[in-house]
């Protein structure tokens, strides 16, 4: 696909719903650029470019990442492509190979250099399994297996006194 | 707690002092936390949001004691109430509009708020008056801290505290500085400071942050990039600009003055004449007169007026305000008339006194 403002290939698409119209661009990175400075102007719509550059790279990896689901909130990466939220800290992990891009363009960085917690799991495993526990819990009790449901119900408990506040 | 109570007050930031508080109105950090055992927002249930929110306020209880803030259950609170919040800016836009359990806890000072259940489990929000972001990240840096010790917060060892929204990922802040740039409006060269900070990847918004315009001749600048660089660096390239930015606009009245004296004097009287004398007139208009007043002040071309008083006016002629001053609510055509004897009454007390 073509920029619609010149003849190089586009690679930004953005999807303008200001003014009450729906308006969609496809532009190169330099017209992006410019195109981002009219914004600018307008004090608006940096939500959209940034919805403009996830849809451009989680584009190309569609085809791997199209099946791809979060196995402890259930999103799946199309949804993320969508919504430009992600569902669970894990998903960051999960996506990885999807996201690492994108956040190279967004901050030109991938490795963070500021704070970190005074106290912090080294391990977000048990963090993310209860995670998926309380939304296993929840299909339980939506299909009425209450078995199921009531010892979920329980490990969730011991869970969360373990890895938990207080 | 009753929220008309605030409506004869306005928060701390308002109140139009600290360094270069004639151009820069206040300085602002947000920091985004989630807690690593939960979904974010939009993906939480009714529960789990529920539990968010508990947890979250248990742990602000716990480290808030010297520091009794107000907490307001938005799930229930009218829109208006909301707009309310939006306006004085202890909310976001976008809390203000959600749906289910949500909630902000807040100084009565009003220079902490802390949002729970926005876009992420907890946005903490820290506002002062003039420019001093340094100031204001050690104050929000010490609360994060304490809140850490209570709370296990969403953390990846590459890249740094987790967000619902990959933009803010990393250090989570956004640091940032209100400007009244009236002069460079005028004379046109706004937008060449908005291409000069754009290229440095600092964004420019209108007073009630994103998608919001830009009203009033106020505008917000702050950091797009939240992965990469530290805190400190953050705030230390934003305040390395703004010198900059106050230097031009200070450049901008001058040129004004020496080029025209008269002809910025006239428009500042009749702005101020317009605010006075109006019996209608819309939020829009009064935010573009205001400004010119504010000018007005600062250049000494008007007597008898002080700045926390004309910045309490923008905010207190914002359509909620209206409404909770007037303690009912009003239409559009009411609430242009209401503003127009809200304005009257204030200029008029304030020029009685000199």
């Amino acid at each position: 696909m073509k920029c619609d403002f010149c003849s190089e290939p586009a690679t930004v698409h953005i999807t303008d719903m200001s003014k009450g119209t729906h308006r969609v661009l496809h532009l190169c990175d330099g017209c992006a650029e410019q195109e981002k400075g009219g914004n600018l102007k307008a004090g608006s719509k940096i939500e959209n470019i940034v919805k403009g550059i996830i849809a451009a790279f989680a584009g190309e990896m569609a085809g791997e990442l199209a099946k791809l689901a979060c196995p402890y909130c259930g999103t799946k990466f199309m949804e993320f492509r969508t919504k430009g939220r992600l569902g669970c800290p894990a998903d960051y992990d999960v996506f990885d190979k999807g996201l690492m891009p994108l956040i190279e363009r967004i901050h030109g960085s991938t490795v963070h250099r500021g704070k970190s917690p005074s106290r912090h799991a080294s391990d977000s495993g048990p963090q993310a399994e209860l995670i998926r526990l309380r939304r296993e819990l929840r299909a339980a009790v939506d299909c009425e297996h209450y078995e199921d449901a009531a010892r979920l119900r329980d490990l969730i408990r011991a869970k969360e006194g373990l890895h938990g506040p207080e | 707690m009753d929220l008309s109570e605030l409506t004869g007050t306005s928060g701390e930031w308002l109140r139009g002092t600290g360094p270069e508080s004639d151009i820069v109105i206040s300085s602002r950090i947000r920091l985004a936390r989630n807690l690593a055992n939960f979904p974010f927002v939009s993906r939480a249930s009714t529960d789990e949001k529920t539990q968010i929110s508990d947890e979250v306020r248990a742990g602000i209880k716990e480290t808030a004691r010297t520091r009794p803030l107000s907490f307001v259950d938005l799930e229930v609170l009218p829109t208006l109430d909301r707009q309310f919040l939006m306006e004085r800016q202890l909310i976001s836009r976008e809390q203000a509009g959600g749906d289910g359990n949500r909630g902000v806890a807040f100084a009565k000072e009003e220079n902490i708020s802390l949002m729970i259940n926005e876009e992420d489990h907890l946005r903490m929000q820290f506002m002062r008056s003039g420019l001093a972001l340094v100031e204001t990240w050690d104050e929000a840096n010490t609360v994060d801290d304490a809140l850490e010790e209570r709370l296990t917060f969403a953390f990846h060892p590459q890249l740094g505290y987790l967000t619902a929204c990959p933009t803010n990922v990393g250090t989570g802040l956004r640091a940032s500085v209100m400007l009244h740039l009236p002069a460079l409006v005028i004379t046109k060269q706004i937008e060449k400071v908005f291409r000069a900070l754009h290229k440095i990847n600092l964004a420019v918004r209108g007073l009630y942050g994103e998608g919001s315009q830009a009203s009033g001749d106020f505008y917000q600048i702050s950091n797009q990039v939240t992965l990469g660089k530290s805190e400190m660096k953050t705030i230390q390239d934003i305040t390395a600009v703004v010198p900059q930015i106050i230097q031009y606009e200070r450049q901008a009245r001058q040129a004004l003055l020496s080029e025209g004296r008269e002809t910025l004097q006239d428009r500042v009287a009749r702005s101020l004449g317009i605010l006075r004398a109006a019996r209608s007139i819309s939020s829009e208009e009064t935010m573009h007169h205001l400004s010119n007043v504010r000018l007005g002040i600062n250049l000494g071309l008007i007597d008898g007026l002080e700045i926390p008083a004309v910045n309490e006016m923008f905010i207190h002629t914002q359509p909620a305000h209206l409404q909770k001053i007037e303690g009912r609510e009003l239409d559009v055509p009411n609430r242009n008339v209401a503003r127009a004897t809200y304005l009257r009454n204030r200029l008029r007390d304030k020029s009685a006194e000199n």
